[in-house]
């Protein structure tokens, strides 16, 4: 019995630990920008898909390695062109033309934004290539297989915080003034974006993948148990999974809290206009927002991968069901408040892990339902939100 | 005061009259839907237009879907993200109801439907209206009626939610009720058929009292009392087997009821209570509107006619009614409908809902938009000429700009379409990465939707259109 119950504990801290880090990224928007960002949960979906292709094309599979896709090479190189053409209208062009004309064309700065992207992009396949090299080095040694895994997981996190970079620039950010139900709407179309570009042949395709095993399948410990009763065992994919997890969260608790940055975030989520008034740059501070909680979903899809390696497709109803899972544990925690986020995370990952063993798989998530309707009714600001009064 | 009762009295019309004010716009509706089932569909089908009576069906369907939603998010300004699952609620009580009670009173699931629910069209040896069409009918009203008291259940957090919280309440409740319906047992299904009489021997039933080892047999259903019903409703695998009723009849019907109930809603008290609330809560709470009582209302409606719609969705041809279906991703296409046709537009969100329909199905036949682009072509340099005459008469160019943008689009899909032929692209496949582009741009270019808050014939929509140049900064 008991055995049942640690193995059950381990096994939700260990998915609740993952649903952590995908909330943290709902919970930081929330509490910036006041909206439910939908696209979270495909980005998550594509840190997963991302760190797969990124292991099959550096040779980590059985199947023979694949090229990078030529696309991507001729979209970065695009890119790069039209960025130096606007860094040389940004510091040339842009104080020749007519006044009257200026209104019209692009405004300075965006060089300097198209340059950190194109870099950022050149920077993702070089850490892809790194992988490959890594792993073309060293086969069959699980050490550095686990090294390429590492460096894949940098680059799904670097790729997916750049895509949610200019996700955010793009979709949202002309939308800052807008009500809330067309950011709502907006996020939706994202995400519908995301799903059906990922399930197109020249992406990941339609048909579900295995994710090729970057850690070694070892138990690290077993214990108690008997010759009827299995003994509890401690996976090491459990304890790297959440110990990154934490690793990342503790990283994420400094910034937030400790540093110059973390400060402009809470400043901005606390009132933007009067941190814009004490010259935070909010529009910098909500991208890099983005960013982090992009490149956290990114990592916690790494870590499901490697947990679960069978991939769904990418429009698939169970990737969007973890994201609102996800979605609900920011929830139950308080959304807007980080801690919060982890806390509800490792009590939804639980949760359903325990109703999954001492009852049923499909009635698991009524009880993750009904446990965020529940604290919906009596706490609605969740466990460790605070309450703020709406005034006139 | 009693001067003034007996002005107010002498104000109001006379019963006739208001009987034959309400009674004629639904006597209208039951005409119109008459007509398009008796000649119109007909008429479609001799010209081998099937696919669009199917269109038709499925744009009706979300007529009411988009209509409910609208006196939510769009009337009170509630946010819903769990609408399908009134639709998911409605569908499976009405299939309940007619499925078994088909096999209750007539002995198998076959359609036993007169002509309104005929659609084999030009038989006339059928009655018009048959007892298997009371049923349908029947079973539609309960389907709504168990949808509404969801939606009394769903409203009622209201009272202490308020925003993005009664939004998340809303959608835990549409997840809630697909896991329940998808772990329902799949047992008779394993074999990956349908239902079949012989399937429905191993029904697990609510009342022991007539089962043998907890199984029944159709004959058994035939003969049970009224209170004992089979439980299996199909889990995640879809309740298959179920009758087509769903003709033009009906879909024209409801949608036009619907839309009926929508516009007495929006221009009664009861409607000015539900705009009060979404332009500000605390001001009506402060001039005497019960709010909580007017949200938990509007949330009552329109669960009740997203239960039609799902009733109707259930008997639809060619659908097997599969919980997945109405997960919250249905409930998106709603949402997109309504705010695509402008939030608490009636008329807006009835044509957003043709609109959504039938684009992804446009993009999967590339032909007819191929054929187009020639058309687009021409609106756009109509829009051009309309702007410039607009722009030399000194007004706005709005009504130019709509054209000429409209135009670019039509004749940009077209050509990209006819380039996908020549270059044996399968333009279907990329039909929601453009519909999902096309709603992130509407969003960003015309937020506040087609419409806007007001009505397609409200003079404020087209003197928008073709209003005055504003001189000076001053807006």
């Amino acid at each position: 019995m008991l055995e049942k119950f640690l193995q059950t504990l381990m096994d939700g801290l260990a998915v609740g630990s993952l649903y952590a880090l995908i909330a943290l990224g709902y919970t930081m928007v929330y509490g910036i920008l006041k909206f439910i960002n939908f696209a979270h949960s495909d980005i998550f979906v594509l840190g997963a898909w991302l760190s797969y292709s990124m292991a099959i094309m550096a040779g980590l599979s059985m199947q023979s390695p694949v090229p990078v896709a030529p696309w991507v090479f001729g979209v970065l190189a695009a890119l790069s062109v039209v960025a130096a053409a606007m860094q040389v209208w940004d510091r040339a062009g842009y104080d020749r033309v007519p006044a009257a004309w200026r209104g019209r064309l692009p405004s300075p700065g965006l060089g300097t934004t198209l340059t950190i992207v194109s870099l950022w992009g050149w920077s993702s396949v070089g850490l892809a290539f790194a992988a490959r090299a890594i792993a073309t080095g060293a086969a069959e040694s699980s050490v550095w297989r686990t090294v390429a895994g590492g460096v894949i997981l940098l680059a799904a996190m670097s790729t997916c915080g750049l895509i949610g970079f200019c996700v955010e620039r793009t979709a949202y950010k002309p939308l800052r003034k807008a009500p809330r139900l067309n950011v709502l709407i907006t996020a939706i179309g994202v995400s519908l974006l995301l799903q059906n570009l990922g399930q197109l042949d020249w992406m990941f395709g339609t048909r579900p993948q295995g994710m090729p095993r970057l850690l070694p399948d070892v138990t690290l410990a077993q214990f108690a148990g008997s010759e009827t009763v299995p003994p509890v065992k401690l996976h090491l994919i459990d304890v790297v999974g959440a110990g990154t997890a934490v690793l990342l969260m503790v990283a994420l608790d400094i910034l937030v809290f400790r540093t110059k940055l973390g400060r402009a975030m809470r400043a901005v989520s606390y009132n933007d206009r009067n941190a814009a008034l004490m010259g935070i740059p909010v529009d910098k501070v909500i991208s890099f927002t983005f960013v982090l909680g992009a490149a956290l979903a990114a990592a916690a899809g790494f870590l499901y991968a490697q947990k679960y390696p069978g991939l769904g497709q990418a429009a698939s109803a169970t990737w969007v069901l973890l994201g609102l899972k996800a979605f609900i544990a920011a929830v139950v925690g308080g959304i807007g408040n980080i801690r919060g986020a982890m806390l509800g995370g490792l009590l939804i990952g639980s949760a359903e892990m325990f109703a999954r063993a001492y009852q049923s798989p499909s009635v698991a998530d009524i009880y993750v339902f009904g446990i965020l309707i529940l604290v919906l009714l009596f706490k609605p600001t969740g466990i460790l939100g605070t309450n703020a009064q709406e005034k006139v | 005061m009693s001067d003034l009762r007996h002005r107010a009295a002498s104000l109001s019309p006379g019963l006739v009259p208001t009987a034959v004010l309400s009674i004629l716009p639904v006597a209208l509706v039951v005409a119109i839907a008459m007509f398009a089932q008796l000649w119109l569909a007909p008429a479609m089908a001799n010209a081998g237009a099937d696919f669009f009576i199917k269109m038709a069906v499925d744009i009706a369907v979300a007529m009411v879907l988009a209509i409910s939603l609208t006196m939510v998010n769009g009337f009170t300004g509630q946010f819903s993200i769990g609408h399908a699952a009134f639709m998911a609620v409605g569908a499976y009580t009405s299939a309940c109801i007619v499925y078994y009670g088909s096999y209750r009173f007539f002995g198998n699931a076959n359609v036993q439907g007169g002509l309104v629910s005929s659609m084999v069209y030009g038989v006339r040896d059928v009655p018009w209206f048959a007892w298997a069409d009371a049923l349908f009918l029947g079973a539609l009203l309960a389907g709504g009626l168990v949808a509404a008291g969801c939606g009394y259940l769903v409203g009622l957090p209201s009272l202490r939610l308020k925003g993005d919280y009664l939004a998340i309440v809303t959608l835990g409740f549409g997840e809630i009720v697909r896991v329940l319906v998808q772990s329902q047992t799949t047992e008779v299904l394993a074999e990956g058929a349908s239902v079949t009489p012989d399937h429905l021997r191993m029904i697990p039933a609510w009342g022991s009292t007539l089962a043998v080892d907890d199984y029944i047999t159709a004959e058994a259903i035939a003969s049970a009392p009224v209170w004992v019903w089979p439980k299996y409703v199909g889990g995640a695998l879809g309740f298959g087997g179920l009758p087509f009723y769903t003709s033009p009849f009906w879909v024209v019907l409801a949608a036009g009821l619907t839309l009926l109930v929508a516009f007495r809603i929006k221009n009664s008290s009861y409607g000015r209570a539900f705009l009060s609330i979404r332009e500000d809560e605390i001001a009506s709470e402060a001039m005497g509107v019960n709010v909580t009582s007017y949200k938990v209302r509007a949330f009552v409606v329109a669960a009740f006619f997203a239960g039609i719609a799902g009733g109707l969705f259930a008997h639809t041809v060619g659908v097997q009614l599969n919980p997945a279906e109405l997960g919250f991703q249905k409930s998106f296409d709603i949402i997109i409908m309504v705010v695509l046709g402008g939030l608490g537009s009636i008329s807006g969100a009835a044509i957003a809902a043709v609109i959504v329909t039938i684009l992804p199905e446009l993009l999967r036949t590339p032909d007819l938009l191929a054929a187009s682009w020639p058309y687009g072509l021409g609106g756009a340099v109509l829009g051009l000429c309309v702007m410039a005459g607009l722009r030399a008469t000194g007004r706005a160019t709005t009504f130019g700009r709509a054209l000429l943008f409209a135009g670019v689009l039509v004749a940009a899909l077209g050509l990209l379409a006819m380039w996908a032929k020549g270059a044996e692209v399968d333009l279907g496949r990329y039909r929601m990465v453009f519909f999902a582009l096309a709603l992130i741009a509407m969003m960003i270019l015309r937020p506040q939707g087609l419409l806007g808050v007001g009505e397609i014939w409200d003079r404020s929509f087209w003197l928008d259109l073709f209003a005055r140049r504003s001189k000076g900064g001053a807006s």
